[in-house]
């Protein structure tokens, strides 16, 4: 009985993650669009963009090679297996013990490794810059990631993502310094990542300002429909992620019953509202910056948990 | 046989082989005897090493042969430790023979490399089994040689020269200070047995000595930054299945040299010295992981990543000596398996994207990346394994990298419960550095797999390139599977290397074979716990479903079409992106502070028609602020002492007596 609960609680995360990730992002463009006075898309349309694009064709380059056209498939999978392994509405998922909070990052990294290498295989120079510049910002973001990830496992004990959401969930956790300044710099890691403004624009068609989008402009019809809905389950994962760690309110604790988790999941969709109002909300109110600013940026957020995880090991002391 | 006595009989063979060589070099069919050969004793050797490791808990097995010094003899051992390295070195030498039986014939003179291989092979064996001081200098020595022989192979290219010279120059140094580390260790009595060193007392200040020493001596083969100078001149210059060897085998030679006399011979360790080890692991990895993203020498870029593989598996031990000073013995346990299996994946991918660089080298006669590109079209099987590499060696799952990567990371987080507050604040700056070198060498190997590999050809030589042959890519091959494997199983290897901290450290971690699913636990399943298998399962599940859906429900239908290019079609395979420009966004952001890095635009006035030029100044600090200044003392000095050689009789007379009144006068003041 419990097996089965446990095997449809990761089911449904599993299912949820895909069907809320284009939501999400369609939320998101919908406030924006409000905010500027715009009526706006509807918030389905990531939807039916990704449908369109599945039933377009493809329009190859001449020498792309196979690693072109595998790309998008181990992209969306890496990311899709680690967004079923980030608490949604429920802890103590089945496969939580496969891979802990490092091998989360490891996976989106294998996803951008892959992303970064079909950027260059046409022989563009548009897949090139956008290559060398993602790497670029990668090289800052996962070593900032890593010691947020530190951090956290330093407080809870643990790197299992269940593990560590149950001990915050729990009440002795306290306010912390050395959290709070995980929790800055993982939104900043998250903006860089999801390649948001202030780092880079998803909107933007001027392509040597675009990063993310530039790295992936010979992609097109189903390709570029899996690359697509990678990037939707990869901010849906960073949202989670910072939920279920830094808010982990009403989140259903495992082996709670069905009523727990129907309240969890509803929780859930609101907290993804909720960062979906603000992550709008701050990029219409920010600039993008120049590329060349972008290490400062990330370099900030690997300062500050260094600090926090400094401060953990120092504080172990008193 | 005893098994000292099986690996003494064939490195026996392989000097055999060695000699035969020289005999038969000049015939035709001397490549294939001398390589297949080579093969199969390497083979003999590495399962009587893998049964050692494998049956021995704390079994040893000794040998003394009556040669080397008289009242001393040569000793040989197969302990854990040796025998988990010699599994290192027989695997990358069979694997360096498999590969060398097909590249050996574009060998232009295989007079100069077929007597020096098998005997590089048993330089490096005989260095693992020794159980004596004499013997392993002795040994260290043959191997340096041997390997300089075959650095200095090609010796007429351009920088092949110089490389010999510096490598020389550098392995004369690292034996000056082991010689003085055993001479430390084995006090004034003289006893070089390594079983009476480990059994006297070394005074702390002894131990502190020789901990330097050993850090200059094991450090600077190894290649540990500041010493690493020679190592990207030299591993590059070797032919490329000796590239392999020297990167992939001989550094980890050295670093069980420092294995042995740190952890083995001398004693309990000190705090303190955990720090140099960690501080000079961490600055090894960052540097190392820079240098190579900078450079656009195909094999020159593998050999810094070794630099910073190295620098990895040095942290690692510099983590495993602070808690076992501290008696933290589970998590020492932790940080010494997680060093070794490093150690052992090192081997595996780095011999992997050598033999890759070489199947490039004569496949299109190039080692420079900007002159390549789109070899995926003409070669895809080497790409694909290279592709392999690559993916390993940047510590992505489900590869072997991530999951040594992995243990160290878990050990970093071991540590608030250290008391020194030099090692609370030292600790997780170095993982720090760690996880920025592990995202550099992403970065570097998207860049050395995307310039090379992928793109448009840059050359004529890379548009007409061709696949390698089989005995080359079976070796490939066989090295990707042992990735994939290590990483997947992590908890066979793990359980295997158990041996040698029960010897060494007198603990392990805890028994992997009994968890479900295969997965690993370094300390308790609540606090971490990963599974390759179990990674690399849903990865291709959800992948294939994805495929399985798309295909079934979605359009199917694609046309091919030239790529867009703005509206200028048919731009020059030039105006793609470089590996000068690939590193451009990352020598913006640390190479104005770690190279003085400045780019220089020539823009030629309106009308004139010369082409604008983009020039790139970089500066190796540590060459011209360290070798350079000191090469320049060491010359000077020469200059000045050589006008001793030209004095006049009666000069010489009064140096002379100056100089036995002085040595009276200290022989009078000292006692």
């Amino acid at each position: 009985m419990v097996v089965i609960s446990d095997i449809l609680v990761q089911g449904i995360q599993m299912a949820l993650v895909l069907l809320l990730a284009p939501l999400l992002t369609g939320f998101v463009r919908k406030i924006k669009a409000r905010l500027v006075r715009r009526r706006g898309a509807s918030i389905f349309q990531p939807y039916r963009d990704l449908l369109r694009l599945l039933r377009k064709e493809v329009v190859l380059a001449d020498n792309a090679s196979w690693l072109f056209r595998v790309t998008p498939y181990v992209t969306f999978a890496a990311i899709w297996v680690a967004a079923a392994l980030v608490p949604t509405f429920a802890t103590g998922l089945l496969f939580n013990w496969t891979a802990d909070l490092i091998a989360i990052v490891a996976l989106l990294g294998s996803a951008r490794f892959f992303l970064a290498l079909a950027g260059m295989d046409v022989g563009t120079s548009f897949g090139g810059i956008g290559s060398s510049r993602e790497v670029m910002i990668a090289a800052l973001a996962e070593p900032a990631m890593l010691l947020i990830v530190f951090c956290m496992a330093l407080v809870a004990g643990s790197t299992q993502l269940s593990t560590v959401a149950n001990f915050m969930a729990s009440s002795h956790v306290g306010l912390r310094v050395s959290l709070g300044m995980a929790m800055i710099a993982l939104i900043m890691v998250a903006l860089a990542e999801n390649a948001r403004i202030p780092v880079d624009n998803p909107a933007t068609h001027l392509e040597l300002t675009m990063v993310h989008e530039a790295m992936v402009l010979e992609y097109s019809g189903r390709h570029l429909a899996m690359i697509e809905f990678g990037a939707f389950l990869k901010l849906l994962l960073y949202i989670s992620l910072i939920a279920c760690v830094f808010f982990p309110w009403k989140i259903a604790l495992f082996g709670a019953g069905p009523l727990s988790y129907t309240v969890g999941a509803g929780i859930y969709i609101l907290k993804l509202a909720v960062a979906g109002f603000l992550l709008a909300m701050f990029e219409t109110a920010t600039a993008k910056m120049r590329v060349f600013r972008v290490p400062q940026f990330l370099g900030a957020a690997l300062m500050l948990g260094l600090l926090g995880t400094l401060l953990l090991f120092v504080s172990r002391s008193f | 046989m005893s098994p000292v006595v099986w690996q003494m009989s064939c490195v026996a063979g392989l000097l055999v082989i060695a000699i035969l060589a020289i005999v038969l070099s000049r015939t035709r069919s001397a490549t294939a005897i001398v390589y297949s050969i080579t093969l199969a004793v390497s083979l003999v050797a590495l399962i009587g090493s893998v049964r050692w490791l494998v049956a021995g808990a704390q079994n040893v097995s000794d040998l003394t042969l009556p040669i080397g010094l008289p009242w001393l003899g040569a000793h040989f051992r197969l302990d854990a430790l040796a025998s988990f390295f010699l599994v290192v070195v027989n695997l990358g030498g069979a694997a360096a023979s498999l590969y060398g039986l097909g590249y050996g014939h574009h060998d232009p003179a295989p007079h100069r490399v077929l007597p020096f291989f098998p005997a590089f092979l048993a330089g490096m064996n005989l260095v693992v089994l020794a159980d004596d001081a004499f013997s392993y200098l002795l040994c260290w020595e043959f191997m340096s040689l041997a390997s300089w022989a075959l650095v200095m192979a090609h010796h007429r290219e351009t920088g092949n020269a110089k490389a010999g010279y510096v490598y020389l120059v550098m392995a004369s140094f690292g034996t000056l200070a082991l010689l003085l580390a055993f001479g430390l260790l084995a006090g004034p009595t003289g006893t070089y047995e390594f079983a009476a060193i480990r059994a006297a007392q070394h005074t702390p200040y002894v131990a502190a000595l020789v901990l330097i020493l050993m850090l200059l001596g094991a450090g600077s083969k190894a290649g540990l930054v500041p010493l690493h100078v020679w190592l990207p001149l030299a591993h590059p210059a070797a032919p490329s299945h000796v590239s392999a060897l020297m990167s992939g085998v001989m550094t980890k030679v050295a670093i069980y040299g420092f294995i042995r006399v740190v952890f083995d011979l001398l004693g309990p360790p000190t705090w303190s010295a955990s720090v140099i080890v960690l501080f000079l692991g961490g600055v090894t990895a960052v540097m190392g992981i820079l240098y190579a993203m900078m450079e656009q020498d195909l094999k020159r870029l593998l050999a810094y990543s070794t630099i910073e593989n190295v620098g990895i598996i040095f942290a690692s031990l510099g983590l495993a000596l602070a808690f076992q000073a501290n008696g933290l013995k589970l998590a020492a346990a932790l940080a010494f398996t997680a060093a070794l299996f490093h150690v052992l994946n090192h081997s595996f991918f780095k011999s992997l994207l050598f033999f890759g660089a070489g199947a490039v080298l004569t496949s299109t006669g190039e080692r420079d990346m900007d002159k390549l590109g789109g070899l995926i079209h003409r070669m895809p099987l080497t790409s694909f394994v290279f592709l392999v590499g690559c993916v390993a060696i940047s510590a992505l799952p489900p590869f072997n990298g991530f999951v040594s990567e992995w243990l160290i990371f878990q050990a970093v987080l071991q540590s608030p419960d250290l008391p020194q507050w030099a090692l609370k604040i030292m600790v997780p700056a170095v993982g720090a550095l760690l996880a920025l070198a592990a995202a550099l060498a992403g970065a570097c190997f998207v860049k050395a797999f995307g310039v090379t590999f992928l793109g448009r050809p840059r050359s004529p030589a890379a548009q007409n390139a061709g696949e390698v042959d089989r005995y080359s890519l079976a070796a490939m091959f066989i090295l990707a599977a042992f990735c994939l494997l290590a990483g997947i199983l992590p908890g066979l290897v793990i359980d295997a290397l158990s041996p040698i901290t029960l010897a060494i450290l007198d603990s392990r971690m805890p028994i992997q074979d009994n968890e479900p699913w295969l997965s690993i636990v370094p300390i308790a399943a609540s606090r971490s716990s990963y599974n390759g298998l179990l990674v690399m399962i849903f990865i291709t599940l959800s992948a294939s479903s994805a495929v399985l859906v798309i295909h079934r429900f979605a359009s199917r239908a694609l046309r091919r079409a030239p790529a867009w290019g703005c509206g200028f079609s048919e731009p020059t395979p030039a105006a793609q992106y470089s590996g000068v420009s690939f590193a451009q966004p990352i020598r913006r952001v640390f190479g104005t502070l770690m190279f003085h890095a400045r780019d220089h635009v020539d823009m030629p006035a309106p009308g004139d028609i010369r082409p604008a030029r983009l020039r790139i100044e970089l500066h190796d600090l540590v060459w011209e602020g360290f070798y350079v200044p000191l090469a320049g003392a060491v010359g000077y000095a020469a200059d000045s002492l050589n006008r001793l050689q030209f004095l006049t009789i009666r000069r010489y007379l009064s140096l002379v007596f100056a100089t036995l009144v002085t040595l009276l006068l200290v022989l009078a003041i000292w006692s």
